[in-house]
């Protein structure tokens, strides 16, 4: 048994419409090993959800997925809609972004808990997956859980679905657990008790996590290793600490700048940074280096593509710029 | 408190329909005085001699304003009197009940047989959307829904009963025995239904289409919960809920077409009760017939809303506590 | 016109729009085309199959069919224009009367609408004849009652939306008078469902002229109303089938071209449309 669960290399995905191609996702590889957490960060429009995605299958049915070679748990996969399918509910649970539209308003959880199960459970009853349910639950933090089984979604806040939500991917066991923007959609409030919870999730679990959103400031939080990726290519991965603390690539800098530090003096003569620009139009993709448009130190062999480069540090990124 | 609200939204829903009710009402007697020269002389025809013609205006309540006519006709209507028929005295409401069975019997098993065949169509088109199925049914559906009833009537009279003398051509049946009662009701059953068919395979699969495209289903696709499951259970009750309204304007509907089909089948029942009545200007028939289907319509519109209000677990709670809720 | 093209391209769009047209030009130019009179009774050759001389066979007073479907055309049409042209004008009258007027006014148009709609259509229409009688300008009228609310509510509605928008108010601070101003912002907004509402309830108006017909409550015979000719179809059955089969087939021609019509407009031209109708 590796020390790999999910192994891919240089997958691309496509989006066939009339007439035109959009290139969505171009040669991203994605390593992530056991019991690891590994980040996804990148800004609207990255390709970072469509990643988590095509492990599930859970893209349109026009979409066009390829690599040269992937693996997961030890088994090379085409990534086909039949492959991918296999794993949902059983190998890999989602935790995905929006928890108020994420649970079917109509039934109970408890019901939504239990048929989720079967999938991982098939032969156990109902009683037995609704006991498991409810003990879970209870894992996450949500009181009285017994009684909250037989309720409604409209009758938990926005906080409560999201643990549910979590509750579900947790039920299942899965080896890889993917969360889509958890805490996008939430309070700040809540957002501080939803990482938490993730938190002691990662100490409890043997389970591989990888979460995929825009803050650096989560991914920091929860993961090991992180992926930048922008307009669908990987500009630069590695250890979190390092990325964090000395980021090679332009599109990494720009990206830390952005974020605010609350805790920092507040200068009143410094604006917002901001990167200018905007990303590029999948399907008129620049050749050379995708970042080069908006990137402030572009020079003439960026128009070419870049070679992979090892930083100092550890982590591996794309540029062509001399000791960066 | 807490079911005042629920209590609150009833009343007014009630409220509303009674209105309605009492409206057409107004309209009915009202148009009692509209038929063109003495009502009371056309009502009674032939046999209108002085006295009559004075006794039935005194009976109607011709003789008084609008406002007393209603007023007296729904004093008489607590106690259960619809009024006479004109030329043998019988009470309407006898009439009435004698051939509201039939027709609600019709009604019923047309709307049950449209379920029974629109819904498994709906399923089945919303799972291979685009699909040959998928547009063969559409292509039927709207050629069901836009033919007129009677002309299917016409044409299942035509091929089964006489041409190939599968199904008895006319009339309800002995009555005592159901099984020759249901041969009786299968004709027309299949020409009011067939309409309704189109529809409700329409509708629902719009429904079932879009709530296909929600996350909630998202999340089970993501779990591995099979498309079948996910359709019958999950996509199905709240694809439902707008084809519920429809089918409670739908038996409305389903009524005036049974004043065709039974003519058309030569059957007792509230359809060619009115129809006779019109024909022979028996105008206490026609507004005491004319009255109870708008009851029945009203009545059905009511439960179908209320129904929709209650099988949707967000708008029960919203009810009860009388808030908005998330 | 863009619009034909989009048409054309929806499945059942060219089937509809050929229908329609083909109806249409019958009916327009029936004298013309019609082989026989439509009362040209023969009753030597009643119940003839058809034959070259008589292209649909003959009726039960030796008419020719194909002539009397095809003057039926021009009954079924032209009560069916005439009626939503009835209907829509007062209709949309009445919707936007209501939706400007004062509260008190509103609810009693509000009211006469529902009481209309708590009616089945076609009870309704046939209490209206029975008080009334039947007859040609009997059905046209009548029928239009069964039909304003449909426009009204869809007028008024449309009023409603727009009635409180600042560009409304706008207008009015300078000066400009609320009716006259709302009529000019209404109007291109209601033009797109009135007219699709309204090709939608052709169908819905033939068939309820037909139906009348058929019970010997709409136009009289001996002229030549589809439904008139599915009756004397049904009632001599037994001796001949071709004159109700025609007028049937002839029957779901005209509501399947008209629906189909009425839903390739909706969607060409609203998508948004598609839910609220």
């Amino acid at each position: 048994m590796t020390d790999v669960l999910l192994h891919i290399e240089n997958l691309n995905v496509s989006y066939r419409g009339a007439g035109h191609s959009a290139h969505i996702i171009d040669g991203v590889d994605i390593t992530i090993g056991r019991g690891q957490s590994v980040g996804l960060v990148g800004e609207s429009g990255s390709g970072k959800s469509t990643v988590a995605f095509t492990l599930l299958g859970l893209l349109a049915d026009n979409a066009e997925i390829s690599a040269n070679r992937a693996a997961f748990d030890g088994r090379g996969t085409k990534l086909t809609s039949a492959e991918t399918a296999r794993l949902r509910g059983t190998d890999i649970a989602m935790v995905f972004q929006d928890p108020m539209t994420a649970l079917n308003p109509m039934f109970t959880i408890g019901t939504q808990l239990v048929d989720i199960q079967r999938r991982r459970f098939p032969k156990e009853s109902r009683r037995a997956l609704w006991a498991r349910a409810e003990a879970v639950l209870s894992d996450v933090g949500l009181q009285d859980a017994a009684q909250r089984m037989h309720r409604y979604p409209h009758e938990f806040s926005g906080g409560m679905r999201q643990r549910v939500v979590i509750a579900m991917a947790l039920l299942v066991e899965p080896k890889l657990l993917i969360a889509d923007e958890p805490t996008t959609a939430l309070d700040a409030t809540v957002e501080a008790q939803v990482v938490e919870m993730l938190h002691r999730l990662r100490q409890r679990t043997v389970a591989s996590m990888l979460v995929v959103s825009h803050s650096m400031g989560l991914i920091a939080e929860l993961c090991d290793s992180v992926i930048v990726m922008y307009a669908g290519t990987v500009v630069e991965n590695g250890k979190v600490t390092d990325v964090l603390h000395h980021p090679h690539h332009p599109y990494t800098r720009a990206l830390l700048n952005c974020e605010i530090d609350p805790y920092a003096a507040f200068d009143r003569r410094q604006d917002l940074a901001t990167i200018p620009g905007t990303v590029p139009d999948p399907a008129n993709r620049p050749q050379g280096c995708i970042f080069a448009e908006r990137c402030p130190s572009r020079h003439d062999r960026c128009s070419e593509k870049p070679p992979r480069r090892q930083a100092k540090t550890g982590q591996s990124f794309f540029c062509w710029l001399e000791a960066a | 408190m807490r079911s005042a609200s629920l209590q609150i939204h009833l009343a007014f829903k009630l409220v509303t329909a009674l209105l309605a009710v009492a409206g057409s009402v107004v309209l009915l007697m009202a148009l009692t005085r509209l038929i063109p020269g003495d009502p009371a002389t056309v009502i009674l025809g032939s046999r209108a001699t002085p006295e009559a013609v004075a006794a039935l205006n005194a009976r109607i309540g011709l003789d008084k304003p609008l406002i007393e006519q209603v007023f007296r006709f729904f004093g008489r209507l607590v106690s259960g009197d619809l009024g006479e028929d004109v030329f043998n005295g019988r009470p309407v409401i006898a009439l009435v009940a004698a051939a509201l069975p039939n027709t609600v019997a019709l009604a019923v098993s047309a709307m049950l047989c449209a379920i029974a065949l629109g819904v498994p169509l709906a399923l089945i088109s919303a799972r291979w959307p685009g699909g040959r199925t998928d547009r063969l049914i559409a292509f039927l559906s709207v050629g069901f829904i836009s033919t007129p009833s009677f002309v299917v009537s016409v044409f299942l009279l035509m091929m089964f009963s006489v041409k190939l003398r599968w199904f008895p051509v006319l009339g309800a049946g002995n009555s005592g025995d159901i099984g020759d009662q249901l041969w009786h009701l299968a004709l027309p059953t299949a020409a009011l239904a067939a309409g309704w068919i189109g529809y409700i395979a329409r509708l629902l699969r719009a429904s079932l289409l879009e709530v296909l495209g929600e996350n909630q289903i998202r999340t089970l696709r993501a779990y591995g919960v099979s498309e079948a499951k996910i359709l019958i259970k999950y996509a199905l009750k709240p694809a439902i809920l707008p084809t519920v309204a429809v089918l409670g304007m739908g038996f409305g509907e389903l009524l005036g077409g049974a004043v065709f089909a039974e003519v058309i089948f030569n059957r007792p029942g509230l359809g060619s009760l009115i129809y006779d009545a019109i024909r022979t200007r028996n105008y206490p028939v026609v507004q005491g017939g004319v009255f109870v289907i708008v009851l029945l319509y009203v009545l059905t519109n009511l439960i179908a809303d209320l129904s929709q209000s209650l099988l949707d677990p967000r708008e029960r709670a919203r009810l009860v506590s009388g808030r908005q809720q998330q | 016109m863009t619009v034909l093209h989009d048409l054309s391209r929806r499945p059942g769009g060219t089937f509809a729009l050929f229908a329609v047209t083909l109806l249409c030009l019958v009916a327009i130019a029936a004298p013309l085309i019609a082989p026989y009179g439509p009362n040209a009774i023969a009753p030597a050759s009643r119940f003839m199959d058809p034959s070259l001389q008589h292209l649909l066979g003959t009726d039960h007073l030796g008419r020719d069919i194909l002539s009397r479907l095809i003057y039926g055309a021009r009954i079924a049409l032209g009560i069916s224009l005439s009626v939503i042209a009835i209907s829509l004008t007062t209709g949309v009258a009445l919707g936007v009367a209501a939706a400007l007027s004062s509260r008190v006014v509103d609810l009693f148009i509000v009211g006469i609408f529902d009481v209309v709609t708590s009616f089945p259509s076609i009870i309704l229409a046939l209490a209206l004849v029975a008080v009334f009688g039947p007859g040609l300008g009997n059905v046209v009228l009548l029928v239009s009652i069964v039909f304003i609310p449909h426009f009204g509510r869809v007028a008024r509605a449309q009023t409603i939306a727009i009635r409180n928008s600042p560009f409304i108010e706008a207008e009015r601070v300078l000066g400009a008078e609320t009716w006259r101003v709302v009529l000019h912002h209404v109007t291109p907004n209601i033009i797109g469902p009135i007219f699709v509402l309204a090709c939608m309830d052709i169908p819905v108006v033939i068939t309820i002229e037909a139906g009348l017909s058929f019970l010997g409550l709409g136009v009289r015979p001996p002229l030549a109303s589809w439904g008139n000719l599915l009756n004397d179809g049904y009632t001599y059955l037994d001796q001949s089938v071709w004159l109700a089969t025609f007028s049937g087939l002839s029957l779901i021609l005209a509501t399947l071209g008209f629906a189909l019509l009425g839903e390739a407009l909706r969607d060409t031209l609203d998508p948004k449309l598609r839910k609220s109708l």
